[in-house]
């Protein structure tokens, strides 16, 4: 079990200066390399001593990993931006609203200050068995100990559980998904550009991992192309504490509209299960649809289908609904409707 | 660097929870190396099969153009287990070695197709087919001897030929009984702590130490099921063994090939007519 000592294991410190040493650094240390962002998830991990790289490498000083810049389609965001910075530019807050929302929500201000949008979409699960330094399957052991009949699993997911089910913590990653951003990613092979979706995996997949990125890899920046700038967005994050918590789940979406009609939809939730999800039979089924109350039941009852609760969660289900709803019909409507 | 991996579990307990992965690349090399060294004793080292005279002109005059080996229930049944035997191989051990994809859906299903089709072998093999064919006999292990001493270059009697299988081959399937039913057992118990359609999960069925053992157990007889199955197909592709496959596929072999290697006696073959016996297709 975990026991917060303050003193941090003993590793290499290296602070390279620009995307080339770093990657030269991740390259020559491999498996043994930490990646740390902003910090604030991988300090829990080494102060908990529960993490122990012989080699750790900080992107702090890494400045063509900082700011958000127009690209011919779009903006491109740095991985090392911080949330700050992000909420507060611009054009992000006048074309890709959903995201300026979305990351002012996550924890506090003095939090924004210092996590990064890469460190925000790329941290780990939060689950207490698994932060605890339990050898559950996330951590390369055989045992869910979250999804057993006295495990505390309020916070834990209701889809997709696959052995493990913890959930992804992240609030910006359902705000990119739903813009349709691309992650772009440096490997030794090479320049990769995934969609936002493809980058997080669940556990079915990577029991141990909660994104694709592999010894090596390096999240650079994420482009949000401009299809979206400037539509109807809608972001919603449910959590205990208003001032500063992880979600317990939370909504994004990304609407146009001809008149009453939805002519085109993007949406994601986080926090339901171990990766972000994009509800695509949610899109198809309302694409067309005229925007209202009814339209949002419908969206609502979809999403969840298949959504199997644990001991402590099932509050999650209706919760879910409910988010998706008022993303599509607005909360006004959604309040009226309920 | 030990074989198995160690952790603390919640009670503080210092408990197994797998194999060490890197036994999946030992098993690979071993079957690997076994091929090379075999391939090079046949090849140098290996002198001709020597067997006693058995048969006579009569005995052969009396045989089928085409012996009956395998019943097609028996061929259907090896054919399942070699396919789930690969896809369980595959799905256990390309995750470890990196290769993502949602493995655990096709592992139990295929670790369920493997449960039903040896639970039907071991019922066919026990009571339509000659159970014993497959189990070692004293005449093997004297045949063994008088072989080995004969490539000790001592002098020694002439083997007999073989039954319906070789020693080798009943050695090979005793490895497979024990190797299979570790994977068998231990997957079946396993299968309670994921989800599928034929109970609920239910994680305290063990202790944590029972299970860790449980999971070691599956994954060392799962490592050794990589050597036995390339052990297996490399035999499977040798140009002497072929007629062998081929048996295996379409059911029966020469009557040349059946006469140099196998004994009429130990392996007694009757023409297939209605009503006949089953002995005719005795083995499996």
């Amino acid at each position: 079990m975990a026991v917060i000592r303050d003193i941090m294991p003993a590793f290499q410190l290296y602070q390279p200066t620009s995307i080339a040493d770093a990657q030269t650094l991740l390259q020559q240390h491999g498996g043994d390399a930490w990646v740390m962002a902003g910090g604030l998830d991988s300090f829990d991990w080494l102060k908990d001593r529960i993490k122990k790289p012989k080699a750790l490498v900080d992107l702090s000083g890494i400045e063509e990993l900082k700011g958000v810049r127009t690209i011919a389609d779009g903006i491109e965001i740095g991985a090392m931006t911080t949330l700050t910075e992000v909420v507060h530019h611009p054009v992000v807050k006048e074309q890709y609203g959903l995201l300026a929302q979305a990351a002012e929500l996550v924890a506090s201000p003095q939090i924004r200050n210092q996590g990064t949008l890469g460190g925000n979409v790329s941290q780990d699960a939060r689950c207490w068995y698994y932060r605890a330094g339990w050898p559950c399957y996330r951590a390369g052991g055989n045992i869910c100990y979250a999804d057993t009949p006295v495990g505390r699993n309020r916070e834990h997911a209701i889809l997709h559980a696959e052995r493990c089910v913890a959930v992804n913590p992240s609030d910006s990653a359902p705000a990119l998904i739903a813009l349709d951003a691309r992650f772009v990613i440096r490997t030794p092979k090479g320049e990769r550009v995934v969609d936002a979706e493809d980058y997080f995996l669940g556990p079915d997949i990577d029991i141990t991992h909660m994104n694709i990125l592999e010894p090596g890899h390096l999240l650079t920046a994420i482009r949000i192309p401009s299809a979206w700038a400037g539509a109807q967005f809608y972001f919603e994050k449910v959590r205990d504490r208003n001032v500063w918590d992880f979600p317990l789940l939370n909504v994004a979406s990304a609407m146009r509209l001809s008149g009453d009609t939805i002519q085109n939809i993007r949406i994601a939730v986080n926090g339901a299960a171990a990766r972000p999800l994009r509800l695509k039979a949610v899109e198809d089924s309302v694409r067309g649809k005229q925007r209202s109350a009814a339209t949002g039941e419908i969206a609502g009852k979809l999403a969840v289908q298949g959504a199997v609760p644990l001991q402590f969660n099932a509050y999650k289900i209706p919760l879910m609904r409910n988010l998706v709803k008022r993303s599509i019909s607005g909360v006004q409507e959604a309040a009226w409707a309920s | 660097m030990g074989i198995i991996e160690w952790a603390t579990s919640p009670l503080g307990q210092n408990v197994p929870i797998h194999i060490a992965w890197f036994l999946i690349w030992v098993a690979l090399i071993a079957g690997m190396l076994f091929l090379v060294v075999h391939a090079i004793y046949i090849r140098y080292f290996a002198k001709e099969k020597e067997f006693v005279a058995d048969s006579s002109p009569k005995v052969a005059s009396q045989l089928p153009a085409r012996i009956p080996r395998h019943s097609l229930a028996a061929r259907l049944f090896h054919w399942i287990m070699a396919a789930s035997m690969l896809v369980l191989l595959f799905t256990a051990f390309l995750p470890k070695v990196g290769v993502r994809f949602d493995w655990v859906t096709y592992h139990w299903i295929a670790g369920t197709v493997l449960t039903i089709s040896i639970i039907f072998h071991i019922i066919h093999a026990s009571f339509y087919l000659d159970f014993w064919s497959i189990w070692p006999d004293r005449a093997d292990l004297e045949d063994a001897w008088k072989r080995f001493q004969r490539f000790m270059g001592r002098s020694s009697a002439l083997p007999r030929k073989f039954a319906k299988y070789p020693l080798e081959n009943k050695l090979y399937h005793g490895a497979i009984i024990v190797t299979g039913m570790s994977v068998i057992l231990t997957g079946v118990f396993m299968m309670s702590r994921v989800r599928t359609i034929f109970f609920p999960r239910n994680p305290y069925l063990f202790s944590d130490m029972t299970w860790g053992l449980m999971y070691v157990l599956h994954g060392l007889a799962g490592v050794g099921l990589i050597t036995l199955v390339i052990v297996h197909v490399y035999f499977a592709i040798r140009p002497e063994k072929l007629p062998i496959t081929a048996s295996m596929m379409v059911g029966t072999m020469s009557r040349e090939f059946y006469l140099k290697e196998h004994d009429p006696e130990r392996w007694v073959v009757v023409e297939a007519s209605p009503g006949t016996p089953r002995r005719m297709a005795d083995g499996d």
